[in-house]
């Protein structure tokens, strides 16, 4: 287990205060000129090295992606950070807790994060729902302006840098970087055709970087501590520490920071006090957060929970948000009912997913009560690979994964429920 | 169309919200929100003013607000952006209301994570009080939706009312919750379970237990 010295986000459970004050007892905001002093390349290396990778689901390389901004931004189209607290994902409740119980992690972050890309300014984009989640963010944005740490002379690095927070309104599709710019554009939140991409085009027409909440809330610490230090936990391209979220059918559904890697039995006996009724009685996983492919109870219990360990079985880490599912579970219902979400959250620009995800639920539904043909499994499996890659964004594929894991794995179960609903003498005959 | 808005008469709304205006705080509130974008492109400011509007119609009305089309256009005049650019916004995004809702509108999440945790005790509780989905009750009082994930996933099943949310929710404790909120009273939001503080697991967390007691700082461990 990871020692307590090494988690980065000490307030995570919102034992204590949130303020300025009180994170400043913790270690945020301290010395931050200095980590700025030296410099924007050695911050992008030093970031680079840690092995940090995106913390929104993608995975890709933070520094990398700050590493595409221009060197010497035009003063007539400067750089934005976007960050992305549209935290949407079914599964996901992270960025709640970093934002409402450490915002100044978070805010630091950003102000170290867009000096090194060289940003103008930040726009912190949390979703509508986060109410009261807003009302803390907002107000530690105002303490931290209250305090010199935004604003001009930023910190006293001699940088001038906004933060601005920036609410949705409830719309899934705007935790997708070019819908998040649209939106932040006052528009509906509807992908953008790439390329160009936003680091050569994002808001407002200039070079943008959007990146996830977590992402950003943890740099400070990692120049302070140092790459080296970073990138001790984990395996190889999966460095690092991670907020875990841990929802269904476990004894204490919890979040938790712990190293990448962990295999799924140690963090569940671990933090979640096991599976309800032992790990017999484990059904199925869907380990990243709604978007990818549940896992069967056999092969997901010794799995390392990081990129590269779930992508070798057919899913993802995503969001690391594990829906845990015992076999009390109707799996072909909990299928169907992301089904249902993603046909909500269709944005309904691109024809396969407006239709597709609507089409897919219904058939789902049908299966899930066995009113079906078993050959229309196999339709249904064609359909949603014809939805997968054929749309602008990845809420397609995103709907159309869960579906494929489901048939992949369950098969016997959906056929099961058609021949006790008298569909088998159909194809029989 | 089941679940469509219903949107009351045009004239009727045209009659009742045609002079909408901001009240004195709010359009002090619309000036800095404006302001937080750059010069020129005061139409980002769209979805937070939206939201204003929609709350100060709640306020003039005692419910949880929506947005009539006369005060769509307001907000659309202010941002010197065409009403149909500002109407879009206005359906698109879930959390703008096209048509009155209640006092309390309660939104109880049903989406996988919820499901497994019993979100259907959740809306049988909600349903067994006389109310319907989609429909506001006829004293006014409470409207009921089924929305989708709420990011609250570790502490599931919740329900959102109005601003607040109450998590780790059964059958009983959803029923004190609205029992409470009919009598007038403010029932404690966020975990209903007595053993938890926020999302750590239940019974006190398996981690940072210096933290429950004091402000630790972790960096003389390093």
């Amino acid at each position: 287990m990871l020692a307590d010295k090494d988690r980065i986000f000490t307030n995570l459970y919102g034992f204590q205060p949130w303020n300025l004050k009180s994170a400043q007892a913790r270690g945020d905001w301290d010395k931050t000129k200095d980590l700025m002093s030296r410099g924007q390349d050695a911050i992008i290396e030093e970031i680079k090295a840690s092995g940090l990778r995106g913390r929104g689901g993608a995975g890709f390389p933070t520094g990398l992606k700050w590493s595409f901004m221009p060197k010497e931004p035009r003063a007539d189209r400067p750089s934005f950070l976007v960050i992305n607290a549209d935290e949407s994902e079914p599964g996901s409740c992270k960025d709640r807790e970093i934002i409402r119980h450490d915002p100044h992690k978070l805010i630091e972050g950003a102000l170290i994060a867009g000096y090194a890309m060289r940003a103008r300014a930040a726009y912190i984009y949390i979703r509508g729902e986060f109410i009261r989640e807003a009302e803390t963010l907002f107000a530690a944005v105002q303490e931290a302006y209250d305090a010199g740490l935004l604003g001009k002379n930023a910190a006293k690095s001699g940088y001038d840098f906004d933060v601005f927070v920036h609410r949705g309104a409830g719309a899934y599709i705007c935790g997708e970087e070019t819908a998040m710019i649209e939106s932040l554009e006052g528009k509906k939140g509807q992908p953008r055709l790439k390329p160009p991409f936003p680091a050569g085009a994002g808001l407002y027409g200039c070079p943008t970087t959007v990146n996830n909440v977590e992402s950003i809330a943890v740099v400070p610490t990692i120049l302070r501590r140092g790459a080296v230090w970073f990138s001790s936990f984990g395996r190889e391209n999966n460095k690092g520490t991670k907020l875990f979220q841990i929802s269904g059918h476990v004894n204490k559904p919890c979040v938790v920071e712990e190293e990448m890697g962990i295999t799924f039995r140690e963090l569940i006996d671990t933090h979640c006090g096991g599976i309800r009724g032992g790990w017999d009685n484990l059904l199925a996983v869907i380990p990243g957060g709604s978007s990818v492919p549940l896992v069967p109870a056999a092969q997901i219990m010794d799995a390392p929970m990081d990129f590269d360990g779930l992508k070798d079985l057919g899913s993802g880490l995503g969001t690391a948000a594990a829906i845990v599912m015992d076999k009390s579970t109707d799996v072909v219902q909990a299928i169907s009912r992301i089904s249902y979400f993603y046909k909500h959250e269709s944005c309904g620009q691109c024809t396969p997913c407006r239709e597709g995800t609507g089409w897919m639920w219904r058939v789902m539904e049908r299966l899930r009560t066995g009113d079906a043909d078993i050959s229309e499994i196999d339709t249904l499996f064609d359909v949603t690979k014809q939805v997968e890659g054929h749309t602008i964004c990845a809420l397609g594929d995103a709907a159309a994964w869960p579906i494929q894991g489901l048939i992949r794995h369950f098969r016997p179960e959906i056929e099961r429920r058609i021949r006790e609903n008298g569909g088998a003498l159909e194809a029989a005959e | 169309m089941a679940d469509a808005p219903q949107i009351p008469d045009e004239a009727e709304v045209r009659a009742r919200w045609g002079a909408f205006a901001w009240t004195a705080e709010n359009a002090e509130k619309a000036k800095q929100i404006i302001a937080r974008y750059p010069a020129g492109r005061q139409r980002s400011a769209v979805m937070p003013l939206l939201d204003l509007a929609q709350r100060q119609v709640g306020a003039e009305t005692s419910t949880q607000g929506w947005l009539p089309v006369p005060v769509i256009e307001y907000v659309a005049a202010q941002l010197d952006m065409p009403y149909i650019r500002a109407f879009e916004v206005a359906t698109f995004y879930t959390m703008y209301n096209l048509a009155p809702v209640g006092r309390y509108h309660v939104q109880v999440c049903g989406t996988t994570p919820c499901l497994l945790r019993g979100s259907d005790d959740v809306m049988a509780a909600c349903k067994n009080r006389g109310m319907v989905k989609g429909r506001t009750t006829p004293d006014g009082l409470f409207t009921l939706s089924e929305v989708e994930c709420m990011g609250n996933c570790a502490n599931a099943p919740m329900v959102q009312i109005n601003d607040d949310n109450y998590e780790d929710l059964d059958y009983d404790s959803m029923t004190r919750i609205l029992d409470d909120l009919a009598a007038g009273k403010a029932p404690k939001a966020g975990t209903q379970n007595p053993q938890r503080h926020t999302s750590e697991p239940e019974g006190g967390p398996t981690t940072l237990k210096a933290m429950v007691e004091a402000n630790h700082d972790y960096r003389k461990e390093w």
